[in-house]
């Protein structure tokens, strides 16, 4: 029923063969084609024309209207969870539009894959991850500014009797040389309703005010700093009621009874009902509910649910490791000959514990059926079309009449772009077991959030290199044994000759010179239900091809900067971060006493990060004090945004290794919240320096390839001040061992 | 029933003693700056002040504040509050915002107490404040800008 997702795939720029295998694996990440499985939306709501009437302002197309008072809405086919999405594609419009960029204001479209479907999945979903959005809206974002700024000087020529090509567009104002002069309002009403140019020019990169303007202000900082911006949490609907759920306590376990009489006594407790992902306890407000489900007793069915521990899953995955891999992503020369005849092999293990997202708002989705029998959905709908399509046969209503409200949301790093719907479509459930009497909001605890699964998966990786008598890299090979996210999902049409491409990414597209070498795979059959987590499969690669080669270089007795770079090509993209970063972090430098350093890179979604990290001990452990960043990400849209990203990423990935931990006891998660799963904060936040390549190239990905690289780096530095390799995560297992 | 005071307006909370003052603000009063991360005083999205002090309102009960003065971030007022905020959006500190206004009231706290809060200072004040998009550099950032146009 699924084709092979791949076919699906287009590229919309050429590039080399390196990125464009990089390139693909990013669309992955936020599960390329899934639509396919599901039934094309034919109809699509006019969302412009939704937004127009609801703003009482003119639709210039499905990517923005402009109210008479010249406000400039923007709707926005990618999702924003912190990243700056909505941030970029405002500044792609507002510089062909020569707008008023405090003017701008964006908001979550969904509903018209023609229009929003996501060109870097090939453009027959919608949907936000694999680091896409930028690229997804280059050109797109840039034409539909371009195309409205011309319709309105097109307006303003028909009013003013002039020729169009005499009037100027600036900061939001037409004006032409005869002193006649008005603001974008003034020609809203008319622009709507001249022809839409097919063709259109956009400025010459040396005309950009606002792209690549590291002076430009986010649009959105002021409103989140006052508490007024909103999520799907703060969605109030008159007569709404609040849920909380109760989950399974084992994934794959189900409930066979409850009994939730205590819970209905309880004061403000409207009902309890049984969904098929689990018992929602539905109250006036959340405390209601809260207390509500202390009260109700559950019995479960655990037949066939996942009953092993993190112990007895990690030693099967170590067992598995020194075995023949089950599959190979990469095989090159003959490495097996090649380990025979080097002067010097070394191996080593590495192993990763599942990790949760942990986004600060907790997941949530808000339901209500209409009077005209639509289902409205409010969210965070990173794969909109999935949730469409679920709510439509959940509701037994046709998908054109199931909308989508996208609303932003406290993180999510993957988290929201789930194949099953997750929270979304228990939104649904919830308000059809009410028999829609209510709008409902799904609101998870902290709790359900860590206990509900959806993690990136435990991995070991075995890794093996040999060296020649020069101190040359000449024989490598990495076993990597875990759960595949795509495999038995919509998504599996994407796992081909047993790899999942996710599972691999990162490691079988080293960048470096290595005559002989294979990367291979054993996928594991665990309960656990598995998600990309920001970065995905270069959470682990990255870290233990950039650790493990660290340990080579040592082997061989040289500096691991030389190193890396005797295998690169001097002008390539990874030599030149690498070069850059040492630069800027004086690697040639002595460091004072007590200051350690370590340097790694990685190529994720299309960009390749390089990072230095400087660590100092600190008791039994290290602080890491000082990152050093160099970015290539394509042209930088935003650099002082392509700079939070990388600031961000550092500060997400550090928190993993060094405090995060998902770990079962019998199958039953032992995290809940904050206490035992303890993410970083602010005192083990090190210096960052963020320094970005100057590039024409179009615009890759920057809100996940800053994560990859700062594990191994950090591991690097702390092998240089503790003499102890870093191969168990997170850090503390390995210096405890 | 409960009365308090909320940014200054007077509330009668018709709420059983044992309700956490963060839904009775946001889901009684209806006030949505104040955010829910964790319902254990472990992350500080849900700060306020009571009283005038910082205070977890995800561990407060509202049978426990009677006649208590609360203020959250729609009610934050001074020169320090508005100078943090304008800061945190000229340095453009917040991604996804979620747990920003548990930030600006805890830094504004800290600067209120602290016109000159060192590194460890800050760290110290706002350790008690997760935020998942690790702003963390630029919100140290943020707080010496404060510091430095305050004092200006």
């Amino acid at each position: 029923m699924i084709p092979k997702l791949m076919q699906s795939i287009t590229l919309p720029v050429a590039r080399t063969e390196a990125s464009r295998r990089q390139f693909l694996l990013g669309a992955l990440a936020a599960g390329t084609g899934v639509a396919i499985g599901y039934r094309i939306l034919s109809a699509s709501p006019a969302l412009a024309g939704e937004a127009a009437t609801e703003s009482g302002s003119h639709a210039f197309s499905p990517y923005l209207t402009i109210g008479g008072d010249g406000k400039v809405t923007i709707l926005s086919s990618q999702f924003e969870m912190g990243q700056g999405s909505y941030n970029g594609i405002a500044t792609l419009v507002a510089e062909e539009l020569d707008a008023d960029w405090s003017a701008i204001d964006v908001i979550g479209a969904a509903g018209n894959i023609k229009a929003y479907g996501n060109i870097a999945f090939g453009g027959t979903m919608q949907g936000t991850g694999g680091s896409t959005s930028m690229s997804t809206s280059w050109e797109r974002y840039r034409r539909a500014g371009a195309a409205a700024r011309a319709m309105l000087v097109a307006a303003a020529a028909a009013e003013w009797g002039v020729d169009a090509a005499e009037i100027a567009v600036e900061n939001g104002v037409l004006s032409h040389p005869s002193g006649k002069s008005g603001g974008f309002g003034a020609f809203a009403a008319k622009a709507a309703t001249m022809p839409v140019p097919a063709d259109v020019k956009l400025k010459e990169p040396g005309d950009w005010k606002l792209i690549g303007n590291a002076e430009l202000k986010r649009f959105d900082s002021a409103r989140k700093a006052n508490g007024t911006e909103q999520y799907t949490i703060d969605v109030k609907l008159p007569g709404m009621l609040t849920a909380v759920m109760i989950h399974p306590p084992l994934f794959g376990a189900k409930a066979k009874s409850f009994d939730a009489s205590a819970a209905r006594a309880i004061k403000g407790v409207v009902d309890v009902v049984e969904t098929p992902r689990g018992i929602a306890v539905v109250g006036e407000h959340m405390w209601a509910a809260i207390k509500g489900r202390e009260a109700v007793t559950v019995e479960w069915d655990e037949t066939g649910a996942e009953k092993r521990g993190t112990p007895e899953l990690m030693s099967t995955y170590r067992d598995l490791a020194g075995k023949t891999p089950a599959a190979f992503a990469r095989k090159d020369g003959d490495t097996d000959a090649a380990f025979t005849s080097a002067a010097k092999v070394i191996e080593a293990t590495f192993e990763f514990p599942y990790l949760a997202h942990a986004a600060l708002e907790p997941l949530n989705a808000v339901a209500r059926r209409n009077d005209d029998g639509t289902i409205e959905i409010w969210g965070g709908h990173q794969l909109p079309d999935v949730y469409q399509n679920l709510a439509s046969e959940i509701a037994g209503v046709p998908v054109e009449k199931v909308r989508l409200n996208v609303m932003k949301t406290g993180g999510s790093f993957g988290r929201r772009a789930v194949f099953d719907g997750d929270v979304v479509v228990e939104a649904v459930h919830v308000a059809k077991a009410l028999g829609f009497r209510a709008p409902v909001k799904v609101q998870w605890t902290r709790e359900e959030d860590t206990r509900a699964g959806r993690y990136r998966p435990a991995y070991v990786h075995r890794l093996k290199a040999g060296i020649d008598e020069a101190g040359k890299l000449v024989a490598w090979s990495d076993h990597i044994v875990g759960q595949s996210i795509m495999a038995k999902t919509a998504w599996d049409g994407m796992v081909q000759n047993g790899v999942d491409p996710t599972s691999v990414e990162g490691a079988n597209n080293l960048p470096y010179a290595i005559a002989n070498q294979t990367v291979g795979l054993t996928t594991t059959d665990v309960r656990v239900p598995v998600l990309w987590w920001r970065s995905v499969g270069s959470t682990h690669t990255a870290f233990a091809a950039e650790a493990f080669l660290d340990e080579v270089a040592e082997a061989a007795g040289r500096d691991p900067l030389e190193f890396r770079l005797s295998m690169l090509e001097p002008d390539s993209r990874h030599a030149t971060v690498l070069k850059l970063a040492a630069e800027k972090a004086e690697w040639q430098k002595p460091l004072p006493e007590g200051r350690f350093r370590g340097v790694a890179v990685a190529e994720s979604f299309g960009s390749v990060v390089a990072q230095i990290a400087e660590v100092s001990v600190d008791g039994d452990g290290i602080k890491v004090e000082r990152v050093v960043a160099a970015v290539d990400c394509g042209l930088a849209i935003n650099p002082d945004q392509v700079r939070a990203q990388v600031e961000g990423g550092i500060g997400f990935g550090l928190s993993a290794i060094l405090g995060e931990e998902i770990t079962l006891t019998d199958g039953k998660v032992d995290q809940g919240n904050f206490d035992m799963y303890t993410p970083l904060r602010i005192d083990a936040m090190p210096k960052v320096e963020v320094h970005i390549v100057a590039s024409a190239n179009p615009p890759s990905g920057i809100g996940e390839p800053g994560v990859p690289p700062i594990g191994p780096a950090v591991a690097n530095a702390a092998f240089k001040a503790l003499g102890k390799r870093i191969r168990v995560m997170p850090f503390a297992k390995s210096l405890n061992a | 029933m409960v009365t308090v005071k909320i940014n200054g307006v007077e509330h009668k909370i018709e709420a059983e003693a044992d309700m956490p003052l963060l839904w009775a603000i946001r889901d009684l009063v209806g006030l949505t700056g104040t955010k829910f991360g964790c319902g254990m005083a472990q992350c500080g999205a849900c700060t306020v002040y009571v009283d005038g002090s910082p205070t977890r309102s995800c561990q407060t009960f509202i049978g426990d504040i009677e006649g208590a003065e609360v203020t959250t971030v729609e009610g934050l007022k001074g020169k320090v509050a508005e100078t943090v905020q304008a800061v945190w959006a000229d340095l453009d500190v917040p991604q996804c915002g979620y747990c920003q206004s548990g930030q600006i009231m805890s830094a504004t706290d800290l600067l209120a107490n602290n016109p000159k809060p060192t590194d460890a200072d800050i760290d110290a004040a706002m350790s008690g404040n997760l935020c998942r998009c690790a702003t963390y550099h630029r919100i140290r950032a943020g707080i010496h800008e404060a510091a430095k146009r305050l004092e200006a």
